[in-house]
């Protein structure tokens, strides 16, 4: 396809309105010349005849990699239908049937995208309600409104999700991973992963069977290695919905990724000894109980793993099969029993949206009460004393300790969610008599936990006043003194000869940067070492804040204002002789500008995928600009006074002199020059620092009048801040193109220093200092 | 080592000395052993046998505060020729991690033991200060795994690191005022966020397996 339309000069984004429309010409042309296809009259016949053709033309909300396959069924069909007898030409119909699978998931897909961005806006419900609940209660109501019109809900084949939607969340995750902090934990995680969930799981099957021994006689009679089942599927704490939670409270690094890790990794460890446990129950007929667990799911990771099987059609057919040779199909088996979701979550922040939920729920009503009056609170208390003990062994190892609060929130932190669901689900009836008890304590369960924990977790956060995320600022400082810290101590290792945690850190980021960047980062940044990165990315913030805070008239506090004359004296009587800035450089200096500036521009835009605010550099830089430009018509003015053109630059003594005794002028502008050093120009920053010296000669050459003064510094210090390419703010093109009106001395000046854009300016042909310098 | 005795005696004294337990002398002896190729003490040049070394970009600053004599409290400057195992043990002793049983001024003395350590990595010339050259030079050496960066990088980044230094520990400056370096004093607020004593330690505990590898 791509080779094709690369034949006809179409570009690839062109291409699929073009294939859209030549499908549809093309399924219409057999649909012309086999009218009379069939004597019956309905519209619905002749589309059944040919569903690949209608589907594509019909069903606007398809996926275009759909497309795809539809083309070549139409080229089947075309030859068969030459050969039939024509019918009346069908003007208009519906037939819901055909598009309904799509329909209904992409109606579902927006739901859930509009009830997200909703909560988001709504301030107070998002303050009390996480995330999870709202999607539950949303599942739900949707759910309900089916089954109340009367239509089953569809279902998604396993196929479509594994291929389409776990991509995105895995990657997704797995983007945002924080992969300094986890590696650095990596053995709390295992341990609260894999020795915490069999605890829990353990203790919490035992206690059950406990409760049902003393229990009514309804359920006297389920035995210990079910209820040990029951414990291992109720075990499994689920990611998705315990990070929406810590996300939104904004927990402190170490809690958070102790609890994400953990949860990524127990999953695994669920299924992998539930399997043992349902092999060890007494086979009635080898039934699904092989299914529950497989080996090869785990390796999929956790992520995928909230959602609810629905596939009552497909169960036998694997159920067959895993008896045939249990092994060989537990992983299809697994695929298809698990994963056909109903619910599609984008933002994998949701446990499940259920709409058979109620439908389980009514059926075992009656049995069990006070069974489920225990489950709603039993996993709290094993996965509590579960997170005390290993917290208690685990402490000895680590050197920054767990504290009792830590502990806490961890063991609150357990939110069951769909994974739970799902494993219940797949309980066949034939083999457990008792599994819709099991369903429904299953779902009182996540229930409870989500609603109920999740909820409280907020204000239980802030009356522990557990440790936040601190906002810190990172200084190139401490950058560079954790960078040298890290190689120092690869090296102390090194010569140690132990091969500790910094010395395999060490070799998989050479690794790293010597093969993988190089494959996956285009162009220059693969090569860029990460102090450069991240003093980039720092400098244009300070010059941000600086600029923003200039139009207000105020400098911040965080600014430094310190110069580089303060740290480097020696050096500036000799860098104060001006060299002559040819035309070339004079090229070249803008040039780099404007190439950094956009560079370090984009850089900055960084993504977020749990803020809806707009960027606050992008609203500044907006601002900045229309201020400017306001600042650029006062300047017009303000120039109409000047007759004079600039004066001379003055011997280096002069100016010094000039500086000294106007501090007044001075002060604003001292660090605006030195911020604007652009680290990856070859331009040396002395010459740059010459540049913003002849400026400020000329400034206070110009006037007297310190308001004025100030004025043109104000508009001067923007003139020498960066601007970049905005296409999309109106009227910030022309910011910098110089008015007739101006000085031509002021013109040069903002020329150069402002980079006007690759337009070439009528009067470019000046150089920049007048030759009698 | 001498007879089992005086061997035993010199493993207390050390032990006394920098902290160690008597396991981990043991293992950092071989080390030194197999470092030194079995002479008793060590020079420059045997640090070129480490090949994993030779890809640290700071390798030549790390050689160097091993011969340092401000660590090893054998003077105020200047480098010493030769080390022997003892001096080796010092060296090492900054990178041991913190006790949980240290109280909190022993914590906060490990602290600047090891903060101290670093600064006189820094502050090559033993003036006391970490100058702009200095500075400059130590972020050079941290870009040099990346040939085609340009000098100029380097020099802006330490540059601006250096102005945020001068204004978090000065403050306000005049244009006349001129910072000349950062201080001890100076470097201890920069460090005051981080907390060195957690991460800057070296696990000593399983070495053996180690020494088949070279």
């Amino acid at each position: 396809m791509l080779l094709w339309s690369g034949v006809c000069g179409l570009s690839p984004p062109r291409i699929f309105p073009s294939l859209l429309v030549a499908v549809a010409l093309v399924g219409l042309l057999p649909v012309l010349r086999s009218h009379g296809l069939q004597p019956s009259p309905t519209a619905s016949t002749i589309r059944g005849s040919e569903p690949p053709r209608e589907r594509s033309i019909g069903e606007v909300t398809t996926a275009p990699p759909e497309l795809a396959p539809e083309s070549r069924p139409v080229n089947h069909s075309f030859t068969e239908h030459s050969l039939k007898s024509r019918k009346a030409f069908p003007v208009l119909g519906i037939d819901y049937t055909h598009v309904r699978t799509p329909f209904e998931i992409s109606l579902w897909i927006l739901l859930a995208c509009l009830m997200k961005i909703g909560f988001h806006v709504i301030p107070t419900i998002s303050s009390i309600v996480p995330e999870s609940c709202l999607l539950i209660v949303v599942g739900l109501l949707v759910g309900g409104l089916i089954k109340g019109v009367g239509e089953t809900p569809p279902f998604l084949q396993s196929d479509v999700f594994f291929l389409f939607l776990l991509p995105p969340i895995i990657l997704d995750a797995g983007y945002f991973l924080p992969l300094r902090q986890f590696t650095e934990n990596l053995g709390t995680i295992l341990i609260f992963a894999v020795v915490g969930t069999l605890w829990n799981a353990f203790f919490l099957g035992g206690l059950m069977y406990a409760v049902c021994l003393v229990g009514g006689e309804q359920i006297n009679n389920i035995g210990l290695l079910e209820n040990l089942l029951f414990g291992s599927i109720i075990s499994a704490v689920d990611p998705v919905a315990v990070l929406a939670v810590f996300e939104e409270i904004h927990i402190n690094e170490l809690l958070h990724i102790l609890v994400f890790g953990e949860s990524l990794l127990n999953d695994a460890v669920t299924v992998l000894h539930g399997l043992p446990v349902s092999r060890a129950l007494p086979p009635v007929g080898h039934h699904g109980t092989h299914c529950l667990g497989s080996g090869d799911a785990p390796l999929r990771g956790g992520q995928h793993l909230p959602q609810v099987p629905h596939n009552h059609q497909v169960f036998p057919e694997d159920v067959e099969q895993c008896q045939r040779d249990p092994h060989l199909h537990l992983p299809r088996c697994l695929h298809r029993g698990w994963l056909p979701p109903l619910e599609l979550d984008l933002c994998h922040q949701h446990p499940a949206l259920l709409p058979h939920r109620p439908s389980a729920g009514q059926r075992s009503l009656s049995a069990a009460e006070a069974r489920r009056a225990w489950d709603s609170l039993t996993p709290l208390f094993p996965s509590l004393a579960g997170v005390l003990g290993l917290t208690w062994f685990i402490n000895k190892f680590r050197i920054v300790k767990l504290t009792p609060k830590d502990q806490f929130i961890i063991a609150y932190g357990g939110l069951r969610g769909a994974i739970a669901f799902s494993l219940g689900y797949l309980l066949d009836k034939k083999h457990f008599p008792m599994c819709d008890l099991f369903l429904t304590a299953i779902i009182t369960v996540i229930f409870f936990t989500v609603f109920v924990q999740g909820m409280t977790i907020r204000p239980l956060v802030d009356l522990l006043a557990v440790k936040k995320k601190q906002e810190t600022k990172r200084s190139i400082n401490e950058e560079i003194h954790t960078q040298f810290l890290d190689h120092l101590l690869t090296g102390i290792e090194d010569i140690c000869g132990h091969y500790g945690h910094h010395h395999w850190k060490d070799k998989l980021n050479r690794f790293n940067k010597k093969y993988v960047k190089k494959c996956l980062i285009a162009g220059e940044r693969s090569k860029e070492p990460q102090l450069i990165a991240f003093y980039h990315k720092m400098e244009m913030k300070q010059a941000i804040e600086l600029v923003e805070s200039g139009g207000m008239g105020k400098i911040p506090s965080a600014v430094s204002t310190v110069s580089m004359q303060n740290i480097h004296p020696k050096s500036l009587p000799a860098e104060r002789i001006l060299p002559a800035l040819s035309k070339d450089k004079e090229e070249e200096i803008r040039k780099i500008l404007r190439n950094n500036l956009q560079k370090t521009r984009q850089r900055l835009r960084s993504y977020n995928r749990h803020t809806l605010v707009a960027d606050p550099y992008e609203e500044a830089w907006n601002q900045m600009l229309l201020q400017r430009q306001k600042a650029r018509q006062l300047e017009q003015k303000i120039n109409n006074y000047l007759t004079v053109p600039a004066h001379k630059l003055d011997s280096p003594t002069m100016s010094r002199a000039r500086i000294g005794s106007d501090p007044l002028a001075y002060e604003p502008k001292a660090d605006l020059p030195a911020i604007t050093i652009d680290p990856a120009s070859p331009q040396s920053p002395e010459s740059v620092d010459l540049v913003n010296e002849e400026l400020k000669g000329k400034v206070l050459g110009l006037s007297q009048d310190p308001e004025r003064v100030a004025e043109e510094d104000h508009e001067d210090d923007r003139g020498i801040m960066m601007r970049t390419k905005e296409p999309s703010s109106p009227g910030t093109d022309d910011v910098f193109s110089p008015a007739p009106s101006d000085s031509p001395s002021s013109q040069r000046i903002q020329r150069c220093l402002s980079d006007p854009g690759p337009h070439p300016e009528p009067g470019e042909g000046e150089p920049f200092i007048p030759k009698g310098q | 080592m001498g007879a089992t005795h005086s061997a035993s005696e010199e493993v207390r004294e050390l032990e006394g000395k920098t902290g160690f337990s008597s396991d981990q002398i043991e293992q950092l002896h071989r080390r030194f052993k197999h470092l030194s190729g079995d002479q008793p003490t060590i020079r420059k040049e045997n640090f070129n046998n480490i090949p994993d070394l030779e890809l640290n970009p700071i390798r030549s600053k790390i050689v160097r505060a091993f011969f340092d004599n401000r660590n090893l409290r054998k003077g105020p400057s200047g480098l010493a020729d030769e080390i022997n195992f003892e001096d080796f043990l010092t060296i090492m002793s900054y990178f041991r991690p913190i006790d949980t049983t240290m109280d909190e001024e022993q914590v906060q003395l490990c602290r600047k033991e090891k903060l101290r350590f670093l600064f006189h990595m820094y502050d090559s010339d033993s003036d006391g200060r970490i100058t702009l050259e200095e500075y400059r030079n130590v972020v050079e050496e941290l870009l040099s795994g990346n040939p085609h960066i340009e000098k100029e990088s380097a020099r802006s980044i330490a540059d601006g690191a250096m102005m945020e230094a001068a204004s978090v520990c000065v403050g306000r400056m005049e244009p006349d005022q001129v910072y000349e370096g950062i201080t001890f004093d100076d470097f201890l607020k920069i460090w005051q966020g981080i907390d060195i004593e957690t991460k800057m330690h070296v696990r000593f505990l399983n070495m053996e397996t180690i020494a088949l590898c070279h």
